[in-house]
């Protein structure tokens, strides 16, 4: 398992993936958006990959997320950090996995609370399927599919690394 | 009216010690606390976008059920249900039902089958919304916005907010208190608060008329002569004189007070020169403190006002998350065992 997932292999993946979508959109001056946790120090490693001047936003998406009904507040909700006007920017949305979508409809959400962008670009280190919302990204560094009670995290972040765990009791 | 017992913090908590209710600071450990600040803090965030709006209680019904006049307290705390998308009810009940002779068990049933789901409720009667909350429907949370001379613990908490955003943390920390202590349900929140996050001394600075008389059993030095009181101090929090509450002569006069008691420049200069002063409104210039300071550069009334919306946006969100993990808990309690394995 550790053999398919070498972070920089994958690393490299999500930087030439993203490269080609930039190219083939005409996006020369796009900006990093990471999702709490994993997603921000991905955020920060590909800003610097592609050369990008300005500062990457940080989003905590828990006043978004969709299960307050069911499971309430999260209790370790940090501020969201967007350092630049989102109004007419071509944004590339980052987290470390995507499974039911869920959380990218959040994070969407609140996005456009601080305007309007000319777009958006999802990328996600590792796609597991199982989607429940229809958002697909537009990027995936790997592709896994693991047994239903398995999940993967990104830990981090230094050294960046997968996690995979059993979430049976 | 009601008899609340103190020795019963559970009523407020969830089994597993998540807010459900927010009646009084009484019985809350500093964790629980800093949990408030810090989800006000991305509160603060959410205040500065375009849209300041997060769906958080979205769909969900909260009544301002306020039997005593407020403006700025009701505003902030109409404005916070909103920013979490909640749908607001504002009942002024002076004006309406129990003016008809309804009581106030009817009126919250009638509330109730609204399907509301909070009651941030004020009332002249200490205890009010600890009665409320023993008897609502299970699911409601109540939040205190301020109840006789009892406690008003959302503004204690914007006022802790306020000073960590100065002073950064509270260990160390000079808090004076100045003037009218015994109306003030703001003072024995603030120093309930005060002394739970660990600030190193909380002083009351007042004549003894004005002094409750078990002021000592709250745990903070008394002095009654301003120009030693404010030696040291790194946080003044000014108190507003309610006229309307006072009952016989408790003053020789509102001039005597001013100079005694009145927070001027002069006397702003024997506090620490980084000393920051509060006021948690509506402020009577000229009669507890000069205009120069408080509109003055050490003055942080208005960031005070600020840090209401944010609170009270951390303590419904709150309040309602516990409402919602006791309800599951007690949906999973009821199946029968076996189905959940």
């Amino acid at each position: 398992m550790t053999a398919l997932l070498d972070m920089d292999q994958l690393l490299d993946q999500l930087e030439s993936g993203l490269r080609e979508q930039l190219k083939e959109r005409e996006i020369s001056n796009p900006v990093l958006v990471g999702i709490r946790t994993g997603g921000v120090w991905l955020a920060d490693l590909l800003n610097r990959r592609l050369g990008l001047d300005g500062p990457f936003g940080e989003l905590d998406i828990s006043f978004y997320r969709d299960d307050f009904s069911r499971i309430g507040l999260n209790p370790r909700v940090l501020p969201s950090r967007l350092p630049f006007e989102t109004e007419g920017r071509d944004i590339i949305l980052i987290d470390d996995v995507i499974m039911s979508g869920r959380t990218i409809r959040a994070a969407m959400n609140e996005l456009f609370d601080y305007g309007r962008p000319a777009s958006i670009i999802l990328a996600t280190l590792i796609d597991m399927g199982a989607r429940e919302l229809p958002i697909q990204p537009d990027v995936v560094a790997r592709k896994l599919s693991l047994a239903p009670h398995q999940r993967v995290k990104l830990r981090g972040p230094d050294p960046l690394h997968i996690e995979v765990r059993d979430t049976d009791h | 009216m009601t008899a609340y017992d103190p020795s019963a913090p559970s009523l407020q908590l969830t089994r597993d010690g998540q807010l459900k209710h927010f009646l009084t600071l009484d019985g809350l450990d500093r964790p629980l606390l800093t949990d408030i600040l810090d989800t006000a803090d991305s509160f603060i965030e959410v205040g500065e976008r375009t849209i300041k709006n997060v769906p958080l209680l979205r769909g969900r019904t909260v009544v301002n059920l306020f039997f005593e006049a407020s403006t700025r307290t009701r505003s902030t705390f109409e404005l916070a249900a909103k920013r979490l998308s909640a749908d607001v009810l504002n009942l002024d009940i002076n004006t309406s039902a129990t003016s008809k002779g309804e009581s106030l068990s009817d009126t919250l049933l009638n509330l109730e089958a609204m399907a509301s789901d909070m009651f941030v409720v004020r009332h002249s009667q200490s205890g009010a919304p600890h009665f409320i909350a023993e008897s609502v429907t299970p699911g409601v949370a109540i939040i205190n916005a301020g109840d006789g001379r009892h406690a008003h613990p959302t503004q204690a908490m914007l006022d802790m907010l306020t000073i960590r955003q100065h002073k950064h943390e509270f260990e160390g920390l000079r808090v004076a208190i100045v003037g009218d202590i015994l109306h003030s349900r703001v003072a024995r929140s603030q120093i309930s608060a005060l002394k739970t996050l660990g600030a190193k001394e909380v002083r009351v600075i007042a004549p003894a008329t004005l002094l409750p008389t078990d002021v000592q059993s709250l745990g903070c030095n008394v002095e009654y002569d301003m120009t030693r009181g404010l030696e040291d101090i790194d946080v003044i929090i000014m108190l507003r004189l309610q006229r309307e509450r006072m009952e016989g002569a408790l003053l020789p006069s509102e001039r005597e007070f001013y100079r005694l008691y009145g927070l001027s420049t002069e006397k702003l200069k024997l506090a620490r020169p980084d000393a920051i002063v509060m006021h948690p409104g509506p402020i009577n210039r000229g009669v507890e403190i000069e205009s120069a300071v408080a509109d003055g550069l050490q003055s942080v009334i208005l960031n005070q006002v600020t840090n209401g919306i944010a609170i009270r946006m951390a303590v419904m969100s709150m309040a309602m998350s516990g409402q919602v993990a006791e309800r599951s808990q007690a949906q999973s309690n009821a199946l029968p065992k076996g189905i959940n394995s």
